[in-house]
């Protein structure tokens, strides 16, 4: 039990050399009325036992469903090298590469793995990962509002509602002041958020494309930002970033995002990885684990942590941010991923992804009263309007083994027709037939 | 090494993706698409496969090498948890959020309750979120919950109580929560100086945040004592579970007098590091904190069945889904292996061998704390330092001899500290080859500081020059 290798001879030695006669005079220390009340749990089994017992949680997972759901997590393809790569036991059983002689590993791949973020969003500085999208995009909120020394931000009502919980979670706490702009219907409100700046203003948050699936061009936000002192953060979508235009392109100065769909499993939730990206004026300003270039006693190239000077255990209270632990294994899946793909095979996913969701616009927009809600352009996500409440459909399509989509009454209360719906390159056209099919019989029969 | 954008050859193709099955959608407006596509690296399958295979060979790593790095817990991964993990790797979280989706995730959602069924015994707590997503996630959570109690309360407190001896986490953690910080000195006994934290206690303090035993491998005999002082004034205490390995089935926090506990499941539960996460957070809670627990709480029925329901006065939420899943699967399943024996037998043998390291090694190396320690020890180089060898460079060399360095220069309050953390699943063989090669340290200090100097001499890479990186800031490659 417990993986204890050793032996009870070598237990007697041990405690001979320290001095003790049994295990428990080394807990002595420990006064008597400290001790532990209860530990009632169950004796232990062999891990064939056990993985009995996890094969039949699994079973009651959902995985037969199929999901045309997103809420910024996406069923996408994961290639094979993915798994087997980042299982390599050197990199998931190393920690944090703080003596980076023995760990050129982990940091010369997340070195690369900042690279490859900078590449996706188009900025110029990546740290070494965050912990999710929701936790990346309340980061981005407080690294705006220590750059501009002001105490708000502009939140647009169509980022992932998920996201937002946390993000006001986080401003909350440090009494730093939040505007949430309602949804102007499935678009991103670009003159309600550009009448909102302040001089108080530290940052507008929008999404990439939004909950509801719509692309909006932010050039014109960025620069309205700028001109009023504030700085513009886009959360955006890894995979839609292969066809759309990129937070940099569009002149972001934040760039973050959920990066599940870069080669993570959907695993009810996570593990997955935030990341975080920016201009190189602000690198001081980043949270969490940083890597560099730099070079050995003999002129040889290597990578290190830097900028540590940030970090909680250098400057405890005043750090940058707390985090100490990031989603390291999960940031090299997303490496790999991409570089699996390639700069071409990436493109052409989101190609895929979007002919897909085209299609399935087109066939889902046909059946008898649904209509297409959006005004924008679309990615891999859409909004449809139903003749019946959406909530009452997906629970009855889900008992079919469809999961049809998000409905939007349950983060925007009053608009209960309305239903998000997600088609990832996964779902093939006899999926999406079936459920447009399926959707008629539902709003019909 | 190349980089792997530098083994790119425009044109290569690697992974195939799926052949399309609809017909091509009109293009997107000009002005939304990307103008130019992400650069990422043009490699074929096996470059690609043999670039990170051989990056991974230059990692240390548990399953390569003894890696005892104190206060991180590096113990043995168990490879059925891999094999558990993956069982789950194709379950949707949103549908747990559908409308009439919870029926059909019971599987997941019946382990996050089980899991947070067990943490609660085993830390003495009334209730627990697998919400956080790593151990200083757990201490923001832990510490917003404390101030959402305190605001029900009507009270608006200012200050949050640490150690000096405490992780940079808790601090940092504490003042993201809004907090201004109040740090005590360690006392000549190796904990807190109990007077000096009397003295800052008022009803200005919103909590005070201890590890027990602390960063020097010490169980704080006063540490009842402090949390009553805490609650006397009306604040809460924290317990940060960093060092919950020592002490399983010995001593449960929660009984202690903590109202606020947050474990690291990549640590005491023996989930994988990952090269620096993803970790895992719990947070638990007495009964008087649960109301501000944050979204979504998953909850039994009384008809046995899981739900998923929403605190009104929660602190909402904290992450997007229910916590690291895949990585509460597996200590989850390290939890039913162990059982409640193999646990106490984890925490003996931690103790055992942390206490057979010190015995060990003292001769040789300064022992600031001369006591018995817990699950790890913490050294100074500072006799070494009398012939010019740094902690750093004692680390540099067990390198060099395979081993992976302990941690050094923490905690703070010993200089040139070199702290040591063995674990319950090494061997004794493995302690005395390590144990030979910090005596051969200590011994070619006095005679050949300089060889310490050079180290390491057999790795890829020699000693880097952080201070040059830290200038260029070159993070990421041209392109």
């Amino acid at each position: 039990m417990g993986y204890c290798p050793n032996t009870p001879e070598e237990i007697r030695d041990m405690l001979a050399v320290i001095g003790a006669s049994s295990v428990d005079d080394l807990f002595a220390p420990i006064p008597k009325e400290l001790r532990a009340k209860s530990f009632n749990l169950p004796a232990g089994v062999s891990e064939f036992e056990l993985m009995a017992l996890m094969r039949e949680k699994a079973r009651q997972g959902g995985t037969e469903i199929v999901p045309f759901i997103g809420g910024g997590i996406y069923d996408h393809i994961i290639p094979a090298a993915v798994d087997h790569l980042s299982g390599r036991a050197e990199f998931y059983t190393a920690y944090t590469p703080y003596q980076p002689e023995c760990a050129q590993g982990t940091l010369q791949a997340l070195y690369e793995y900042q690279s490859a973020i900078c590449r996706l969003t188009g900025m110029e500085a990546s740290n070494a990962s965050l912990y999710d999208g929701g936790t990346a995009l309340a980061e981005a909120a407080l690294m705006a509002l220590r750059i501009t020394g002001r105490h708000a931000v502009v939140l647009d009502g169509s980022v992932n509602p998920l996201h937002r919980e946390v993000v006001c979670g986080y401003l909350a706490s440090l009494e730093a002041g939040v505007c949430q702009l309602p949804p102007a219907g499935c678009e991103v409100d670009l003159d309600g958020l550009m009448n909102s700046i302040t001089e108080e203003t530290a940052a507008v948050i929008v999404q990439h494309p939004n909950f509801f699936g719509s692309v909006a061009d932010l050039t014109a936000l960025a620069k309205k930002a700028h001109d009023q002192g504030a700085l513009l953060i886009v959360s955006c979508y890894p995979i839609a970033m292969g066809l759309l235009k990129s937070p940099g392109e569009m002149g972001a100065d934040i760039a973050v995002g959920e990066g599940q769909s870069l080669g993570n499993p959907l695993s009810f939730g996570g593990p997955y990885f935030g990341f975080i990206a920016t201009r190189k004026r602000f690198i001081r300003n980043l949270p969490g684990r940083i890597v560099g270039e730099t070079v050995d006693t003999q002129g040889r190239r290597g990578y290190v942590l830097t900028l540590q000077a940030r970090e909680q255990h250098i400057k405890r209270h005043k750090a940058t941010s707390n985090i100490c632990s990031n989603q390291s294994l999960c940031a090299l899946r997303g490496l790999i991923f991409v570089a699996s793909l390639g700069k071409k095979g990436f493109a052409d996913l989101a190609a895929l992804n979007y002919d897909k969701a085209e299609y399935a616009k087109s066939v889902l927009g046909a059946v008898k009263g649904v209509s297409l809600v959006n005004a924008a352009p679309t990615f891999n996500e859409f909004t449809l309007r139903l003749p019946k409440p959406a909530a009452e459909v997906v629970a009855r399509l889900l008992d079919a083994g469809v999961a049809a989509g998000v409905p939007v009454s349950g983060y925007y209360p009053g608009r209960d027709n309305e239903l998000v719906v997600t088609v990832t390159e996964k779902r093939t056209k006899a999926e999406i037939d079936a459920l447009a099919a399926r959707l008629e019989e539902a709003l019909w029969n | 090494m190349e980089l792997i954008y530098e083994k790119s050859v425009a044109g290569r193709s690697g992974v195939r993706i799926p052949v399309s099955d609809v017909p091509k959608a009109a293009p997107l407006p000009e002005a939304l698409r990307r103008t130019e596509a992400a650069g990422f690296p043009e490699v074929s399958e096996l470059d690609l496969v043999r670039h990170y295979t051989n990056l991974s060979r230059r990692n240390f790593s548990v399953d390569t090498n003894f890696y005892p790095l104190g206060s991180c817990t590096m113990k043995y991964n168990a490879k059925v948890m891999e094999q558990a993990g993956a069982l789950f790797a194709d379950c949707h979280p949103m549908l747990a959020l559908l409308p009439g989706g919870e029926k059909h995730v019971q599987g997941p959602l019946s382990l996050v309750h089980g899991l947070e069924q067990q943490l609660a015994e085993i830390t003495g707590m009334d209730e627990v979120t697998t919400q956080p997503l790593a151990g200083a996630h757990g201490e923001m959570t832990g510490i917003m919950v404390i101030a959402a109690y305190h605001k029900a309360r009507g009270e608006k407190r200012k200050y949050v109580i640490v150690p000096d001896s405490s992780h940079g986490t808790n601090p940092a953690s504490a003042a993201m929560a809004g907090y201004e910080i109040i740090t005590i000195p360690t006392a000549p006994y190796g904990d807190m100086d109990l007077d000096a934290y009397r003295a800052a206690m008022n009803n200005e303090v919103a909590a005070v945040m201890m590890t027990c035993p602390n960063t020097l491998g010490i169980f704080n005999p006063h540490i009842a004592e402090i949390c009553e002082i805490a609650h006397q004034a009306g604040a809460l205490a924290y317990y940060d579970g960093a060092n919950l390995n020592a002490i399983l089935g010995k001593v449960r926090p929660g009984d202690v007098g903590f109202d606020v506990i947050h474990v690291n499941l990549h640590k005491t539960f023996g989930t994988p590091h990952g090269g620096g996460g993803p970790g895992s957070g719990p947070v638990g809670v007495k009964k008087a904190l649960i109301p501000y627990l944050p979204t979504p709480r998953v909850v039994k029925n009384t008809d046995g069945s899981f739900g998923v329901e929403s605190h009104p006065e929660g602190i909402g939420r904290v992450s997007d889904f229910f916590g690291n899943f895949g990585i509460m699967v597996r200590a989850f399943g390290y939890i039913i292996l162990l059982g409640g024996e193999g646990l106490i037998e984890v925490s003996e043998q931690a103790v055992l061998n942390a206490n057979y390291m010190m015995a060990k090694l003292k001769g040789e190396y300064e022992l600031p704390f001369d006591m018995t320690c817990m699950h790890e020890c913490v050294f100074s180089a500072s006799r070494q330092l009398k012939d010019g060898v740094h902690a750093l460079d004692i680390a540099k060399y067990l390198i060099d001899r395979g081993f992976h360095p302990p941690t050094v220069y923490f905690p703070l309050n010993v200089k040139e500290a070199i702290m040591i953390e063995p674990t319950e699943t090494e061997s004794k063989a493995t302690m005395d080859a390590f144990i030979e090669v910090m005596l051969e340290a200590a011994q070619l200090t006095r005679e050949n500081p300089d060889a310490l100097h050079q180290a390491p001499e057999t790795m890829p890479v020699g000693r880097l020059d952080e201070t040059r990186a830290a200038r260029a800031q070159q993070v990421c490659c041209e392109g």
